[in-house]
């Protein structure tokens, strides 16, 4: 079972150069073709700063400051019970190639459901760009299967 | 790919519509291999097959935000991203290998708020076997 004492847990804050290489990446891993989200001088073309991150890329970042394995130690886990339950996000701006998006990630709440058998590990996260704006927001429901 | 020429305005769309489906082709070890790597998401029971079976499971599975990441597709082919204000992905059932993925959604409410014109859309992702992603979004018409 993990411990309540991690509700209020902050993860160290991470700063994550948005690449245009990994952009470029994702798409063709997500099969994104568009030009804004492959090709930088269409992106500029189309009046963009650089290619656009996908809306899921919030949660790449929210990886990066995860270490999944660090997590795992954190709650004395083990990956083989972790389920993604939920993924929600806020949008303020949009993120692209060229950017500092800095990612402050804590646990908010842990929840036992099924007696214990299932608990959930929510986090929320937000996500500031390089003029200290947030461009997002997101919650994650980590859910751990005990049995 | 183009972009959708002509783009949605509040005036013309109404609770019911569906929004232009999206349908992917079936997903390989060689797609899971893939976005492991470029998203950063490196849990192996995504990529290792001894490690899903220490889990427990026969094979291993797809990542959940792959296809959120195809439902991303859907919803930036009807409208421009910046257009999107929120998004809600539950997940509720695993993707297999070989399994393809289909992404539908439909409007259910119009709303103003704050001067500004809102719809707010259920969208989904499903396998042949399971709905995978029940989802609500949000998105700013003009």
């Amino acid at each position: 079972m993990i411990d309540k004492k991690h509700i209020g847990y902050e993860f160290l804050p991470i700063t994550v150069p948005v690449e245009e290489g990994r952009l470029k990446f994702i798409a063709k891993a997500l099969g994104e073709t568009r030009d804004i989200y492959t090709d930088p001088d269409a992106a500029k073309a189309a009046g963009l700063p650089g290619l656009l991150a996908p809306p899921t890329f919030p949660f790449m970042l929210e990886i990066d400051a995860l270490d999944l394995v660090n997590f795992m130690a954190l709650l004395g886990e083990t990956l083989e019970k972790l389920l993604h339950g939920e993924e929600n996000f806020s949008y303020y701006a949009p993120i692209y190639a060229g950017e500092k998006i800095t990612v402050r990630k804590t646990i908010t709440d842990i929840i036992d459901k099924k007696e214990g058998t299932l608990q959930f590990v929510i986090s929320d996260n937000t996500f500031t760009n390089q003029d200290g704006k947030i461009v997002a927001e997101t919650r994650t429901n980590y859910v751990f299967r005990h049995k | 790919m183009k972009q959708n020429m002509t783009l949605p305005t509040f005036d013309s769309v109404n609770v019911g519509d569906e929004i232009p489906s999206l349908s992917t082709p079936p997903i390989s070890r060689h797609t899971l291999a893939l976005y492991c790597g470029a998203s950063g998401d490196h849990n192996p029971i995504h990529v290792d097959l001894d490690f899903a079976k220490s889990s427990g499971l026969d094979d291993v599975i797809a990542h959940g935000m792959l296809s959120a990441g195809y439902l991303g597709r859907m919803l930036t082919n009807w409208v421009p991203q910046s257009a999107l204000r929120s998004w809600k992905n539950r997940f509720t059932a695993m993707t297999q290998i070989g399994e393809s993925v289909t992404c539908t959604g439909k409007i259910v409410e119009k709303f103003e708020k704050d001067g500004e014109n809102f719809v707010r859309l259920e969208i989904q992702t499903n396998t042949p076997e399971a709905q995978t992603i029940v989802a609500e979004v949000v998105v700013v018409l003009a």
